[in-house]
């Protein structure tokens, strides 16, 4: 009987944090469900009067939508590839060797996270407006590249901290190649720990706004947050179209989370990294 | 010897160059750049035909009111999100540690704020703070209270992005925290159990001290990744409305840069900002005496 009330209770609190948190998420969905003419509603309703799909049909056919969302593509895929690829390799070389410049190589990683957006986006920015080369998506890919690695490597690192060596020796007693050893045995053990290292540099690379509303100038080459960003720029205009474009841009990530949740705890390795 | 050197030690170096030769490229350079950049009086007028100019940037910095104001609510946004992060965070993690049903399912949808794209989660909330249409006020009303000017009264316009980064920042602490949940051994509650040690008792002396290894970097790294937060800030208050009163360093940094184009000014007070929190963060892991789990 106490057992079943405290279950009851648990479940109780459970729920309210979970409305708390979905609402918002819901609220996106009710706006982008409203018709052209009640923007302006002080109505809590989660479904609308006269709910349409107007504002999908308007974003995806009327809008440069498909356009953003090639560019972002592009660039979230490579630099998914470079970051997953680059990360595993160096994440590594810090697990398994010892070697000069090990301790420093890896502080310097973990410092770099404590600069400010501005300290290198300003001398890049400045770097690339000499050189005219602002406004182009490869600059965007090198620069999200570079923001994703030392969190990815971290992670690689971790993980493979917690893959006995023993592994890759008896394979090397057979006659393989230290690096054959890691990609026929270590890399594929890795896969929750490459899971999260993919994850983390597709969002960074689909959700960064700030870079690149500095990099990107000419519309052709919006991405989806600049795109979206200029729909929401004034509350009154699109916010109908703004709110159904950002449940188009979510969708994907949030499917792409959902399928990579039960990775999630087991690769996100902090504490297991040992010195 | 040479050579030997290099067969020891060619396969680490191999796998790290390309990581490096990014990170040197896009990161050491900028950096160092910034640093000519901050003794420089460059500007958009001054972009090419730029001169040394000494400290005068770090002195004017120092001697203006905005470093302290702003500066104090950068400490005022770090503190409480971390604060609220690990209370809802671990609490969380807490509840969904134990047996129930549905737990799967109750984890999934907690992770949706960490999964929706940031500047998106930000623009939603800029949207729902709102004065006359926004959700919060709406619902505020609906309990016959009263509506706050979320956005354009400079009391408020720190709670409202304050509000929409706890919303969005929980969910990586709890993950973090269920992580460290799973690896406690059972039997050491069973022990507690048979101590007859309550709840509260077992927080204290088992749980919270067998998380703490794996919450001191995410604490770490959840600062940092806080403090230089420009995204949330930036884009609820519309770049810092009303009238730049609701400023973090960062983003105070960033209009500096971007919008009045003062570019020495903006790379100086960029190396301010690194010290400070190059500072906190030696001083945190140091005195966690943790410091092996991250470096």
């Amino acid at each position: 009987m106490r057992k079943s009330f405290r279950s009851a209770i648990t479940h109780l609190v459970l729920l309210l944090i979970v409305l708390a948190t979905v609402y918002p998420v819901s609220q996106v969905v009710t706006i982008s469900l409203r018709p052209g003419d009640r923007l302006y509603s002080t109505s809590l309703q989660p479904i609308p009067d006269g709910a349409t799909f107007e504002a999908y049909r308007i974003i995806l056919f009327e809008k440069e939508f498909l356009l953003w969302m090639r560019n972002s593509l592009l660039v979230a895929i490579t630099v998914t590839l470079l970051g997953v690829s680059l990360a595993s390799l160096a994440g590594y070389a810090f697990s398994r060797f010892r070697f000069p410049g090990r301790g420093v190589g890896m502080l310097s990683f973990l410092v770099t996270q404590m600069f400010p957006a501005t300290m290198l986006l300003l001398p890049l920015f400045v770097l690339l407006r000499r050189l005219g080369l602002v406004d182009s998506l490869p600059g965007l890919v090198v620069a999200y590249v570079a923001t994703a690695l030392p969190f990815c490597v971290w992670t690689m690192k971790g993980y493979y901290d917690s893959i006995p060596v023993e592994l890759e020796e008896a394979a090397m007693v057979d006659g393989t190649t230290r690096a054959e050893a890691f990609r026929r045995v270590t890399l594929p053990l890795s896969a929750p720990a490459l899971m999260i290292t993919a994850l983390f540099s597709f969002i960074t690379a689909w959700s960064e706004f700030i870079v690149a509303r500095v990099i990107i100038q000419s519309r052709e080459l919006n991405t989806l947050p600049l795109g979206l960003e200029s729909l929401a720029g004034t509350f009154q205009t699109e916010w109908a179209n703004y709110s159904a474009g950002a449940i188009l841009v979510s969708v994907p990530v949030l499917i792409l989370f959902l399928a990579l949740n039960r990775y999630l705890v087991a690769g996100l390795t902090l504490g297991g990294v040992k010195g | 010897m040479n050579s030997a050197f290099l067969r020891r030690y060619s396969l680490p170096y191999l796998f790290l160059a390309p990581a490096a030769a990014v990170m040197l490229l896009i990161v050491l350079y900028p950096f160092l750049y910034n640093i000519v950049i901050a003794f420089s009086n460059m500007s958009l007028y001054h972009l090419r035909d730029w001169k040394f100019i000494g400290l005068e940037h770090f002195r004017t910095i120092f001697a203006e009111p905005a470093l302290y104001r702003v500066f104090l609510k950068t400490v005022i946004w770090t503190g409480v999100n971390l604060v609220f992060h690990l209370l809802f965070g671990v609490g969380i993690a807490l509840i969904l540690n134990q047996q129930i049903r549905g737990r799967g399912v109750y984890r999934a949808l907690l992770i949706l704020p960490w999964a929706m794209p940031q500047y998106i989660t930000a623009l939603t909330w800029r949207g729902m703070f709102n004065f006359e249409y926004g959700a919060v006020n709406l619902i505020l009303r609906s309990f016959h209270l009263p509506a706050i000017p979320w956005l354009s009264d400079a009391n408020w316009s720190l709670a409202a992005p304050i509000i929409a980064n706890i919303w969005l920042g929980f969910p990586f602490i709890m993950v973090v925290a269920l992580g460290g949940l799973q690896s406690i051994p059972r039997e050491l509650y069973e022990a507690a159990d048979i101590d007859g040690a309550g709840w509260w008792v077992r927080l204290r002396r088992i749980t919270l001290p067998l998380i703490k290894p794996v919450l001191v970097p995410a604490v770490a790294l959840g600062t940092i990744w806080t403090f230089n937060n420009l995204n949330v800030l930036w884009l609820v208050t519309n770049g810092g409305e009303p009238a730049d009163k609701t400023h973090i360093l960062v983003t105070y940094v960033y209009k500096a840069a971007f919008h009045y184009y003062r570019y020495g000014y903006a790379a100086a007070f960029s190396i301010v900002i690194f010290l400070i929190l190059l500072v906190f963060v030696a001083w945190f892991l140091r005195a966690s005496r943790e410091r092996k789990g991250v470096a």
